[in-house]
Formats: C-alpha cells, sequence, structure tokens
C-alpha cells in the first residue's frame, strides 16, 4: 500500500512525444483506472509507473521514494501483462515462484507464499501444469498469482482482460475487484474498454494525446465531465452531440437553438456565453426519451433499431451529420422511415463551447 | 482421362520422382558400405550385395591412428558447437532485443563474414595462428572454424531471439531477472529447437572441414578425420586403397546419421521458427 505521486511526468521516444507532462496524485489502496483510446499513452503511462520505460523528464514518487532511476524489482511493484507472459517452460508452481527465487527470499518462506496465493486464486490443483495446459482464465489467474506472492505495494495491469472472451472477463472483472478488496495494495489498471474502468474504478484517469482530460470517481465522470472528450468517451452508446447557437444565457439554464430550429432549455450556466454564441449541446441516449415527454422536442425518421433484448437502440435522422441515437424498451416502436419525435429534458442536457470546455450543470437523476 | 486414373497418374508420377531422389541421395552411401565390405582384390567388381568382409575396417585403425582421429574431429566439432553457441545466444540477446545504433551494420557485417571464401582469408589465418602458437594445435581449427559457424549461428538465433515475445522478457525484468538470467533462465528453455538446430549444422560443418585442416595441422596425430582420409595411402605411391578409404567413410558419417536422426524433429521445427507466427 502506497501512494504514488507523478509531477510533470513527459515522456519522448525520439522526436515522438508520447506523454505531455501528467500530474497525477494517486492515494494509498486506491483503484486507479487508465482509459483512453489506443494510442493515447495509458499503456505507457503504466510503463513509466513500472520502470519499464525511462522517464524523461518530470518525478514519479512511489510512496515517499523517488524512484525515477529504480530498476522494475526495486520499485516495490508488480505487473500483470496483456498476454500474461507466463513463462511457458516452467509449472505454475515454478512461474509463480520465479521472482521469489531471484530475490533469494528463504525456500519455505517461499512455498508458504506461493500456496497462499493459490489458494486466493484456486489454482492449488494446478501448481504442476504448465501454462500451455491451461484455460485463458487460469492463465490469467496464473499472472495475478505471481503478481500477489511479490507482496508488492502497487500492482500495475495492463489490458489484463483483453485476450479473453465476454463472458470471462466479466466473472474475472470481478474477482479483481474482490481481490482489491482483499489485498491492501494500491492497483492501477490500464484499460480501453470504459465499462471495466467503470465497475472497478475508485477513480478513472481520461488520457488524451499523452493529456489527463479528466481525473475523478466514475460518477463525477459520467455527470460532470469536464469537456466533450470526457463526456463521449464516459457511457455506452456514445452521448449524442448537436451543434445549436445560445438563445440565451445566464445561470439559471441557457436555451439553446438546434440548426433545425428545435429549441431545447438545458439547466446549465453558459460561461457568459452570449445570445448568438455557437455551442454544442451533448444529450446521453439513456436520458432521450423515443416518443416521450420532456422540455425539449427533436423530431426525425427512424433509420434502424438495434435490438438488445433487454432494450433496443434507435438510430434516428435528425437532418444533422450524424445519427442520433435513442436508448428505449426494448419493445419500442420503430419501423425504418416512421417519424418519430423524442422528448428531450433539461436537465439531461450537457452543454459544452466551441473549445470542448463543459459548462456547469446540476445532475440529472 | 477420368478423375480416378488422374489421380492414379500423379501418385505414380510422384512416387517415381521420390525414387529417383531416394537412389540419387542414398546410393552413393550405399556403394561406400557395400565396397568398404570387400576384399581389396574383389574392389572393381561390380557387386551390389556386400560381402561383409571387415579387414578394411581393421586395417584403417592398424595403419594409421585413425581413433586418435576421430577423437580429435569429435573435440573440434564439440567445442566449436560449445563455442560458437554460447557467443551466438550472447550476440543474439544483444542484437534481437537491445536498441543501439549500427545494430543491423553490425549484422550484415557478421553476415559479410561468410561471404568470404575460405581460400581467401586462408593465408591471413595461416598468420594468425601462426602468431598466436598455434599451428599443428587442434585450438587453430576450433578458432578458425568459427568464422563460418558464427555468421549463421548469430543469424538464426538473432531471428529467434526477436521473435520471443518482449513482455515475456519484461516480466523477468519486473521479477527482478538480470539480462543473464533472463538469457539462461527465460531464453534458452524456449529455444531448444534452435539451439539445436543452429548446433548440428554447425558440428556437421565442423566436422567435414577440409582446407583448414589440412592447412594447420602437420602431424599425424593432430589431423582430423576428413584430412586423415585423404591422406591414407597404399602400399605405393600407385595404389589407392580405396577398400579403406570407404570404410574409413562409413565409420565418420555414422555419428551424423545418428545425430541427424535423434534431432530430426528439432531440426524441422528450428528451421521454420520465426517463418509463421506460432
Amino acid at each position: 500500500m502506497a501512494s504514488i505521486r507523478m509531477t510533470n511526468v513527459h515522456k519522448s521516444f525520439g522526436a515522438v512525444h508520447i506523454i505531455k507532462g501528467v500530474s497525477l496524485d494517486i492515494r494509498p489502496n486506491e483503484f486507479v483506472v487508465f482509459v483512453g483510446p489506443s494510442g493515447c499513452g495509458k499503456s505507457t503511462l503504466l510503463r513509466l509507473v513500472a520502470g519499464l520505460e525511462d522517464i524523461s523528464s518530470g518525478e514519479l514518487r512511489i510512496g515517499d521514494k523517488v524512484v525515477n532511476d529504480l530498476p522494475p524489482s526495486e520499485r516495490g511493484i508488480s505487473m500483470v501483462f496483456q498476454s500474461y507472459a507466463l513463462y511457458p517452460h516452467m509449472t505454475v508452481y515454478e512461474n509463480m515462484a520465479f521472482g521469489l527465487k531471484l530475490a533469494r527470499t528463504d525456500a519455505g518462506e517461499a512455498d508458504r507464499r506461493v500456496r497462499e496465493a493459490a489458494r486466493i486464486l484456486q489454482l492449488d490443483q494446478l501448481l504442476e501444469r504448465k501454462p500451455k495446459q491451461l484455460s485463458g482464465g487460469q492463465r490469467q489467474r496464473v499472472a495475478i498469482g505471481r503478481a500477489i506472492v511479490r507482496n508488492p505495494k502497487v500492482f500495475l495491469f495492463d489490458e489484463p482482460l483483453s485476450n479473453l472472451d465476454a463472458a470471462l472477463r466479466v466473472q474475472m472483472r470481478i474477482e479483481i475487484a474482490k481481490l482489491h478488496h482483499s489485498l491492501d495494495a494500491t492497483m492501477i489498471y490500464v484499460t480501453h474498454d470504459q465499462v471495466e474502468a467503470m465497475t472497478l474504478a475508485d477513480r478513472i484517469v481520461v488520457l488524451e494525446a499523452g493529456l489527463v482530460r479528466q481525473f475523478g470517481s466514475p460518477i463525477d465522470l459520467y455527470q460532470h465531465p469536464d469537456n466533450q472528450f470526457v463526456a463521449g468517451f464516459i457511457g455506452s452508446p456514445k452521448m449524442n452531440f448537436l451543434p445549436c447557437e445560445v438563445v440565451h444565457g445566464g445561470n439559471e439554464g441557457a436555451v439553446v437553438r438546434l440548426p433545425s430550429g428545435d429549441a431545447i432549455s438545458t439547466t446549465c450556466r453558459t460561461n457568459g456565453g452570449a445570445a448568438g454564441a455557437e455551442y454544442i449541446v451533448g444529450i446521453r441516449p439513456e436520458h432521450l426519451r423515443a416518443g416521450g415527454s420532456g422540455e425539449g422536442r427533436l423530431s426525425g425518421k427512424v433509420v434502424t433499431k438495434e435490438q438488445l433484448g433487454a432494450e433496443s437502440w434507435i438510430y434516428i435522422d435528425v437532418g444533422m451529420p450524424e445519427l442520433l441515437v435513442v436508448k428505449a424498451a426494448a419493445d419500442a416502436e420503430a419501423q425504418p422511415d416512421q417519424p418519430i419525435s423524442v422528448g428531450v429534458p433539461a436537465a439531461a442536457c450537457y452543454l459544452f463551447d466551441k473549445e470542448g470546455r463543459a459548462c456547469p450543470r446540476q445532475p440529472y437523476s | 482421362m477420368t478423375r480416378a486414373q488422374r489421380r492414379l497418374l500423379n501418385r505414380i508420377l510422384y512416387y517415381l520422382l521420390m525414387a529417383v531422389i531416394v537412389f540419387y541421395t542414398v546410393f552413393p552411401f550405399y556403394w561406400a558400405i557395400v565396397s568398404s565390405l570387400k576384399p581389396p582384390a574383389e574392389m572393381f567388381r561390380v557387386d551390389f550385395l556386400p560381402a561383409l568382409r571387415f579387414e578394411n575396417y581393421v586395417a584403417v585403425f592398424r595403419e594409421q591412428p585413425f581413433a586418435r582421429n576421430i577423437l580429435n574431429s569429435v573435440i573440434v566439432a564439440v567445442s566449436t558447437v560449445a563455442v560458437s553457441l554460447a557467443l551466438a545466444v550472447a550476440a543474439s540477446y544483444a542484437l534481437g532485443r537491445i536498441q543501439f545504433t549500427g545494430r543491423s551494420v553490425l549484422l550484415f557485417t557478421i553476415l559479410g563474414v561468410s561471404m568470404f571464401p575460405q581460400i581467401a582469408v586462408l593465408s591471413g589465418m595461416f598468420e594468425l595462428v601462426r602468431a598466436l602458437g598455434l599451428y599443428n594445435n587442434l585450438l587453430a581449427l576450433t578458432l578458425s572454424y568459427m568464422i563460418f559457424t558464427l555468421p549463421f549461428t548469430v543469424w538464426v538465433l538473432t531471428t529467434f531471439m526477436r521473435e520471443l515475445p518482449r513482455e515475456l522478457e519484461e516480466a523477468a525484468v519486473v521479477d527482478g531477472a538480470k539480462p543473464f538470467t533472463i538469457v539462461t533462465k527465460v531464453f534458452m528453455p524456449l529455444m531448444w529447437p534452435a539451439l539445436a538446430t543452429t548446433g548440428l549444422l554447425a558440428f556437421i560443418a565442423a566436422w567435414n572441414e577440409f582446407l583448414f585442416a589440412l592447412t594447420f595441422t602437420l602431424s599425424t596425430e593432430m589431423r582430423t578425420v576428413p584430412v586423415a582420409i585423404a591422406l591414407i595411402s597404399g602400399a605405393s605411391t600407385y595404389e589407392l586403397p580405396w577398400g579403406n578409404i570407404m570404410a574409413a567413410s562409413v565409420i565418420v558419417t555414422v555419428p551424423l546419421i545418428v545425430l541427424v536422426l535423434i534431432f530430426q524433429r528439432r531440426i524441422v521445427s528450428g528451421l521454420t521458427a520465426g517463418a509463421v507466427k506460432g
């Protein structure tokens, strides 16, 4: 259990600037998820913490110690890799004991720790197997076991579930959450899957192009995204963005008009944007009401409906470049080309200025 | 022609071709065995079944220190393989896993070394051997054979090393392994097919080498097998003791065949490793 503090961390590979000044304060025992689109630098940032890459400039502390120049094995970290990276020629037991052997841990103590980890992860029966005789989920558990036995202060996970099938992924997600509760350790977890981020994290770091776009709790990111990027990244299906023009601003809720002429009232403040200013209004698919009521109303034509069983997603052409997505009941009536109107609750609207900065708003409940 | 007939014809042609190839490759060796088992007087009579007379084999060992020659060959070939593999594994880790400037230049220089014909480096090698005081010493052969064994061992192992997943190495680094441990405990066990293949090829090359062995040794006791066989002479200048030569050839070919059969499967997987993603 240790805090991690990054101060203005940069990383360049030759002329390519990957991490462009990241400062983060991760609390002891916290579960932090780095999330972002591919190429945003989330894996690089994790590798900087692990010590697998050198930090170009800035400072990294684990606990009270500056670890910029320490090798990975002396940082008190353990890492679980995307491909599991088990040693193929060693048994499960040897895989887990390898690090302890290198650290010259007393043999009895090493044995005790390996068996304890195997018990926690239900690997007791598999200790003599080779990795290729294991299923994907079991390999994943061995990789986690190898991380546990070293008693690290910080666990690092690099997209650990992306090689598993969907059902197993949900199961392992729960196991990792359980593990975090039972072990006293700080965890950093990298993923591109925002569902994993939302479900696992105490706090989420959203990265884009080597910069932190927002650092906060999952519900904070969902209700109060700092900017249009975070708003679009968190939530599934993605938030709808519609260009609009401010009709009147003010502190009590701006009213905006879409190019189609429909006016929409919101509970957002416009940050000084006066009437006529160009803004972007964002509405989550789950807050729109197909054929229903709301302070605002949008109308268009159904393009298609995706049936998911418990719910359905209706894609509607409202005369914008992008289709409007509405989450509706599974049995919602929506034939292609059928005209449809959508209710827009004022409190469900997000408002962003031209630079993508979010306007302050009341949370929607 | 019906489909079945065409298939039959294809099959016949296939086996015919196989038979030609097998005959072409195996017959000379078979002929050597048959000849080695014939008494000298019958040497030039065409006879496809061996007479099973072992006089030639006895003569080979009686008329020269052939056992010593075989031992020399074993020492030279084994030491060449051992030193080449040790150097090549270390070199391939650097060349395959570590980024540094001049890496590809270095790789192609190593490849370039193997392109010099032996005869071109012979006189220079001779001076070097003399300067090191290794003339008529088996060490001279071990040293000079690495000219042709190192380029391909380094190349094959570098290719193989590059294919090993990077995360595996990183996992070992996180576990606290230093480069030496990574190479010996993590990579080497995974590289056995490649090591067996390159080791065997190096062994065969060293076992068969003639020119350096002829040039750098002087006394009969220091000769390796190919030289010893070439210098087997009969009672007079006009007699070539084919029986003895054939017997000696058979004796030195057998270890190679045994080795190849033992490592056969490894060789195939080693030669194709890296060609396709596994």
